[in-house]
């Protein structure tokens, strides 16, 4: 082993040369003799200005089916953050058929998600038995006060008109959606 | 302009020295950021870099001046406050120094040493005190690492930085940076004079020698084991906040600029062009026949776009290369550029005895 580090010259020009190329590219997206366009060649989106559409299935926000909640409590302890908070009660509601028993049904009084705690792991999107949570890919909820990151049942109702239909799934497997 | 100089009083005069320093100090230090720093390094990387503050961002700098500004003003509690206050102003008296020999034209100096060559590698190592300063009074282990490397970087790359102007001085017998300009730009190469005598041509060693030195000098990339923040935060600056870090931000980058100027002195033939071009003749060790006074205006445009390229240069380097090693970056200084640069002063000592 030699005791001065070799310069390794081509690999060395080679590397100005990446980084001059790729400024070439970013300036000039359509040739050096077309007029300089920066915003077209970077690889980046202008964030407010302009969007990227993100993946169908992206982890944006939690949107909640409030018909399809039993209150079991499933997502709440399955949580790792405990960011979900759940009220409800039960009551009795009328009949299916007439003639029936009144049915005793699990109403929602209650069903907040704190976003500040949120950690976006899909544990509660995987563990609801009734398909009452849904991800939903909408991103732009960030708020100047933090209390107002804990969305209540209605805030996470109006989420699920942004939820995507479920993509295809193999044939004869249910399709989760929304009932 | 010697004329205009003498009709206003000596206060007068060196209130425009020390304004036309601050501009000579900051406009460098700001289009380096600028168009180096903030977007060609990322155009560099495929992106944009700052938009939103002015038309392409171009007054980001107000805007993180004003940052800057507005921080508190931290000190660790351990630290040796006053030593701590001053090491920042260290750094950037420094450049202000440098500033003060570099010629701009015929007559547009600050100063005008004799041994100005002498006077800019002398002064230029006063920022390595700042850094020291800065590393020991902050009472951070990180801190004083990065200065002691700082100290061993810079103090190891002066050898070659000193060693390749030599080289210079000995071809253009003098160590007055204005009589360098004059002489790089009425010189010939082999009776062809068409291109003056640009040292970067003849010295090409020393030219290169000095790029790496003053790279390393700078603490720029391949060489920014001071600072290198994946392993020291941010080494000597770790604890500096608000207005001390921006101050070492200015001078940073303000002697990049600074660095540059002089490299295009000694090896770019500074503000002048070729004389044969517009065939201009030397009067009396000067360029004259009414030049002279043009020259003063247009000389600083012309080491302006003398200094980008060499910054370009630099920046370029910087955003291409990956650091290095402390023993590779010692070994590199020692082993290698001072003897390379040891060989170009004996070439030229000998060539310029045969010719």
């Amino acid at each position: 082993m030699g005791l001065v580090p070799k310069p390794k010259m081509p690999g060395m020009i080679k590397g100005l040369g990446v980084t001059l190329g790729t400024a070439k590219r970013t300036v000039f997206p359509g040739g050096l003799l077309k007029a300089p366009a920066p915003s077209k060649g970077a690889n980046t989106v202008q964030y407010p200005h302009e969007k990227e559409a993100p993946p169908v299935r992206a982890r944006g926000v939690i949107a909640l089916h409030e018909d399809n909640c039993t209150s079991c409590m499933l997502c709440v302890r399955s949580c790792p953050d405990w960011c979900i908070y759940i009220e409800g009660h039960k009551e009795m509601a009328p009949p299916r058929r007439a003639g029936g028993k009144p049915r005793q049904v699990n109403k929602l009084d209650r069903f907040d998600i704190d976003y500040a705690l949120c950690m976006y792991c899909g544990i509660c999107v995987e563990v609801c038995p009734f398909d009452a949570i849904f991800w939903s890919p909408e991103y732009e909820y960030s708020e100047p006060r933090i209390a107002d990151l804990l969305h209540d049942k209605s805030k996470l109702g109006e989420w699920m008109g942004t939820v995507p239909e479920a993509p295809e799934l193999e044939a004869g497997a249910d399709k989760k959606g929304k009932k | 302009m010697i004329g205009m100089l003498a009709s206003i009083p000596y206060w007068g005069a060196s209130l425009l020295r020390v304004l036309g320093g601050i501009v000579a100090v900051l406009l460098p230090a700001g289009t380096i950021v600028y168009l180096f720093l903030f977007k060609m390094m990322s155009f560099m990387q495929s992106r944009l870099g700052p938009m939103e503050a002015g038309p392409y961002g171009s007054l980001q700098l107000f805007a993180e001046v004003g940052k800057f500004l507005q921080k508190e003003d931290l000190y660790p509690d351990g630290a040796d406050r006053q030593i701590f206050k001053l090491a920042p102003l260290v750094v950037l008296a420094s450049t202000f120094l440098l500033i003060a020999v570099v010629p701009f034209g015929p007559d547009a100096w600050f100063t005008n040493f004799e041994a100005g060559v002498f006077y800019a590698l002398a002064v230029s190592s006063i920022s390595v005190l700042g850094i020291l300063m800065a590393g020991w009074s902050s009472a951070n282990k990180y801190s004083l690492l990065g200065g002691l490397r700082a100290a061993g970087q810079l103090i190891a790359y002066e050898l070659p930085m000193v060693l390749a102007v030599i080289g210079v001085v000995i071809q253009a017998g003098t160590m007055n940076l204005n009589a360098i300009v004059e002489k790089q730009n009425a010189g010939s190469m082999f009776g062809f004079s068409w291109l003056g005598n640009p040292y970067l041509l003849t010295q090409f060693v020393g030219f290169a020698v000095f790029m790496i030195a003053i790279q390393a000098e700078l603490t720029q990339a391949p060489f920014d084991m001071p600072v290198a923040e994946s392993e020291l935060v941010a080494g000597y600056m770790t604890e500096y906040s608000g207005f001390r870090f921006l101050i070492f931000f200015i001078a940073e980058f303000a002697t990049a600029g600074v660095f540059s100027l002089i490299a295009s002195v000694l090896f770019l033939g500074g503000w002048g062009v070729p004389y044969k071009w517009f065939g201009w003749h030397i009067v009396e060790g000067h360029v004259g026949g009414g030049v002279a006074n043009w020259m003063n205006v247009v000389g600083p445009v012309i080491m302006l776009t003398k200094m980008m390229l060499i910054s370009f240069i630099i920046m370029w380097a910087r955003f291409s290369y990956p650091r290095f090693r402390e023993d590779q970056l010692q070994r590199f200084a020692w082993k290698v550029l001072i003897p390379i640069s040891l060989a170009n002063i004996m070439v030229t000592a000998v060539l310029k005895v045969a010719f």
